[in-house]
């Protein structure tokens, strides 16, 4: 199934040759050629996963042992550690959803840790203004059109560090100044070799079509190196957890002699959640790849029958889960280097709504990974769900703004400073210190 | 309209319509403003994709079907794959929905007629990405949307806001006031039941009057309480009520209710059509929909003036869209020569069908490609519906995604045509030299189309 490195080399020039001819990636080329020769350029890699729909913070990693949480969940509470389906113990306070294993396995191994009541500073309870104010980093909706990620690589110096983004279109966090790449499956740039470099020609006055087209060449020429690499590094994984063949993407997976668990796995996407998350990685650990990158996952908008330990919410969770898994097992070795944070626009109701599902609430959890961080236990403050500490007597009352989170990632995994942080990648943010003492 | 006539007849066809077919430009050319007016069509609404098909009703008891097999299947121990019944479910007839569409669409002769109801089906989204809306997007576009698309937008509200598939979508049907007697019964029977403000929420954020408006978590919870008691008919009520709008006086919220400053006696089903009345007079509605409008025609960062003008036209009018599509289409602003929108993936791939004059014969041929683009067929990302922003849709991923698909159309399309002949009836006016002399000097026919469509004339409008 996969390649052997000897092609993969090969296959890499041959694709770079064919870009480099188009006369568009020669700086792409350049600049990968002197990372790989200057050991000073940065590879301390960052990425950031939104979880869009407003992600159920208290699902996500429920307080089981909160004495409010049972009551106030009623059908749809994670049941408590030690029954089935119970939550994955990470304290005597919370656990983690059943269905993210990886992540546990991870928090076991001291690699990933919960901020259990992170809010971005928009309280306005909607999807689009509160995903705009988490993109665009400002105080408002709509405050700016580009996102805190661009102005985040603005900020480190032209060049310094390059991003992409996973996903047919472009996120508002990536978006701005600076070039992103973006990437997901797909069949390639088509047969005619020629078409790239005369459509270039003609894009000469169309500067958002130049720089798609150019950005989107450099990255198709580095997608075969990290499909390979992916491939590889899902086998080995596989191989030494003796792990069965759920989670590895092969065509003979539709084989109708598969079992049960098989055919719920591949109906939530997991394999593929697993691929995309290893593929990603295959770019981020290539000399000159991206160091930042920001991804996706929508459907965590669970207004009606949310489920519990199964259902709808635990199905997007499990694609969650898989698609870290990937990155973290594709990192190899880079994942040293690499913090991850998992953030949605807003948590939701603390109690249940009349429809087993919750509604559009405030506090949510955030998710950190990655070899990078520090050891330690949940981040930020806890409130508790008592009912006098619910914010506006409905939600999960923020005990950290998430700029704080982000802050604190960039300056550690960066070295920007808190005049950059402050007023350029988070307008009007003084007041937000950088939360430190989560990177290693 | 100061614009030559010729360049005029190129921007009715490509930035009002749909793109064009071989003829159409020329077509327009004799009066490009009279060729749009013609397809405004008050009191007939926009063309139906498939008439005749079947309806939300139909598809909400096709879903009970599937449901009580499962369960029928379940209690046997049977073997039964629900997805697979599912999907093909969705396959069949939300797959045949949108192909009926797409080919009407990559066809029509009245295309600004079509873009004007994609818009509006667009502004009031039902997406597929609920298992229980999944059919139900196609009849939602059919039933509530295309026949008000000329008629006043009040009754578009009206007729999306009680339709099954917005009610299901955004969770309105099950929403029930915590101090009714419905209430209380599902309580006892161990249920829980209660206020559900997720349609509430959007009428006011995305449907009417904005998120700007100045409304605050109380008035959003007191549209929801008014709200209380419009429902579907349920699954276990018979064939002539399940799927189908009900209201539900059990489950209506007692009271006055106080929206925005405004007070709504109790009334009923009646209160929540009270308060969606007043919404829709709104000049905050007036001014939301004009921007939407703007940025979806003219461009993401539309033009102030054309913002006022559709403005005042939608409140002088009482909210009439027949004159509001009249408006837009006199507004000079509206002309401006330089095309400014970047094609959706779907704006893109119909407007490339429509030039190589071939239609989608089958679900395959429109699926994988607006998925892999971004577009996944009935499936906006949330009940905003598809964003218009170019910068979002001109990823470095997608523009590749793009020309490796112009590649494969050019390939099986094209059948020996001259793709400068092509050009010129695709741009009119528009074309310019330097695209013109590519096609021209390209390698192969197929070259030459491919070039076409991925140039950045065909690209915007």
């Amino acid at each position: 199934m996969s390649e052997s490195p000897a092609f993969a080399a090969l296959s890499r020039r041959q694709a770079l040759a064919g870009a480099l001819s188009l006369g568009m990636t020669v700086e792409f080329v350049g600049r990968s050629a002197f990372a790989a020769a200057d050991g000073a350029m940065t590879t301390q890699k960052l990425v950031v996963v939104i979880c869009r729909g407003g992600m159920d913070g208290l699902s996500v990693s429920p307080p089981v042992g909160d004495p409010n949480y049972a009551a106030l969940r009623g059908p749809i509470a994670i049941p408590g550690f030690d029954q089935p389906g119970g939550a994955l113990k990470l304290d005597d306070t919370f656990g983690l959803h059943p269905a993210l294993a990886s992540v546990h396995r991870l928090v076991l191994k001291g690699e990933a840790r919960i901020a259990p009541a992170v809010a971005s500073p928009d309280r306005a309870r909607s999807h689009f203004e509160a995903q705009d104010v988490l993109e665009n980093g400002a105080t408002a909706a709509y405050g700016t059109d580009s996102g805190w990620l661009n102005r985040a690589l603005q900020a480190m110096g032209p060049g310094k560090v390059k991003a992409i983004s996973v996903g047919a279109t472009a996120p508002l966090i990536l978006r701005g100044g600076v070039e992103a790449a973006s990437w997901s499956p797909g069949p390639g740039a088509g047969r005619d070799p020629r078409l790239p470099g005369i459509l270039q020609d003609l894009y000469a006055k169309d500067p958002m079509l130049s720089r798609a087209l150019a950005s989107g060449m450099a990255t198709q020429a580095m997608a075969k190196v990290a499909n390979a690499d992916a491939a590889a590094a899902l086998t080995q994984a596989d191989d030494a957890t003796g792990m069965a063949s759920p989670a590895a993407p092969s065509p003979s997976m539709s084989a109708p002699t598969e079992g049960a668990a098989v055919q719920a796995a591949l109906r939530q996407g997991v394999p593929a959640a697993r691929k995309l998350g290893a593929t990603l990685a295959g770019f981020m650990i290539q000399p000159g790849g991206p160091q930042l990158a920001a991804v996706s996952i929508d459907g965590f908008d669970t207004h009606a029958n949310q489920g519990s330990s199964q259902g709808q919410l635990a199905n997007r969770l499990a694609y969650l889960d898989a698609a870290l898994d990937g990155l973290a097992d594709g990192m190899g070795p880079a994942w040293q280097e690499t913090a991850v944070v998992v953030v949605t626009e807003f948590g939701r109701t603390a109690h249940v709504n009349g429809t087993n599902g919750t509604d559009h609430g405030t506090g949510s959890t955030a998710l950190l990974l990655g070899g990078a961080l520090k050891k330690g236990g949940i981040v930020g403050d806890w409130p508790t769900l008592a009912p006098a500490r619910l914010f506006e007597a409905r939600d999960t009352a923020p005990s950290l703004d998430m700029r704080a989170l982000f802050k604190g990632l960039l300056a550690a995994q960066y070295g920007l400073d808190r005049r950059a942080l402050d007023a350029v990648v988070f307008p009007d943010s003084a007041a937000v210190s950088p939360l430190g003492g989560i990177v290693a | 309209m100061a614009l030559d006539r010729n360049l005029a007849a190129a921007i009715a066809v490509t930035r009002f319509g749909l793109g064009a077919k071989p003829g159409e430009i020329v077509a327009a050319r004799t009066d490009p403003e009279g060729w749009l007016l013609a397809q405004v069509r008050p009191g007939a609404g926009a063309d139906q994709p498939s008439p005749g098909e079947a309806t939300s009703a139909a598809r909400v008891l096709e879903f009970r079907d599937y449901q009580r097999e499962r369960q029928a299947a379940k209690a046997s121990g049977q073997v039964f794959d629900p997805v697979k019944f599912a999907r093909t479910l969705i396959i069949d007839d939300a797959g045949a929905d949108f192909l009926a569409r797409t080919q009407l669409a990559a066809t029509t002769d009245a295309d600004f007629r079509e873009r004007w109801a994609l818009f509006w089906c667009n502004h009031f989204t039902v997406s597929a990405t609920k298992l229980q809306t999944a059919t139900l997007v196609g009849p939602f576009e059919q039933e509530a949307i295309r026949p008000h698309v000329f008629g006043r937008f009040e009754d578009m509200l009206v007729a999306s806001s009680s339709h099954p598939g917005m009610q299901l979508y955004l969770d309105q049907a099950q929403s029930v006031g915590p101090d009714t007697m419905a209430a209380s019964y599902l309580a006892r029977g161990g249920k829980t039941a209660g206020l559900n403000e997720n349609l509430a929420r959007e009428i006011l954020e995305l449907h009417t009057v904005g998120v700007d408006a100045g409304y605050t978590q109380a008035d959003v919870t007191e549209f929801a309480r008014a709200m209380t008691g419009w429902s579907i008919g349920g699954l276990k009520e018979s064939d002539d009520v399940a799927g189908k709008f009900k209201f539900r006086p059990a489950a209506h919220e007692p009271g006055a209710r106080t929206i925005m400053g405004k007070r709504y006696a109790e009334g009923g089903r009646d209160q929540a059509l009270a308060v969606m009345k007043e919404l829709a007079a709104s000049p905050h509605t007036a001014h939301h929909l004009a921007v939407k409008l703007a940025r979806h025609f003219v461009a993401d960062d539309p033009p102030p003036a054309l913002v006022a003008t559709l403005e005042r036209s939608y409140l002088a009018t009482g909210g009439d869209l027949a004159q509001l599509a009249r408006t837009l289409v006199k507004a000079p602003e509206a002309w401006s020569p330089e095309a400014r929108k970047f094609k959706t993936p779907y704006e893109f791939l119909v407007s490339s069908w429509r030039v190589a004059g071939v239609s989608p014969q089958t679900l395959p041929d429109i699926g994988p490609i607006l998925n892999s683009l971004g577009q996944k067929p009935f499936s906006a990302p949330s009940p905003k519906g598809w964003p218009e922003d170019g910068e979002i849709w001109c990823a470095p991923d997608a523009v590749i995604k793009r020309m490796a698909w112009a590649q494969t159309l050019a390939a099986t399309s094209l059948n020996g045509r001259d793709p400068s002949q092509l050009a010129a009836d695709a741009l009119g006016a528009r074309l310019t030299p330097l695209v013109a002399t590519a096609i021209a000097r390209a390698e192969t026919r197929e070259e030459g189309l491919a070039i076409l469509l991925m140039s950045p004339e065909f690209q915007r409008r």
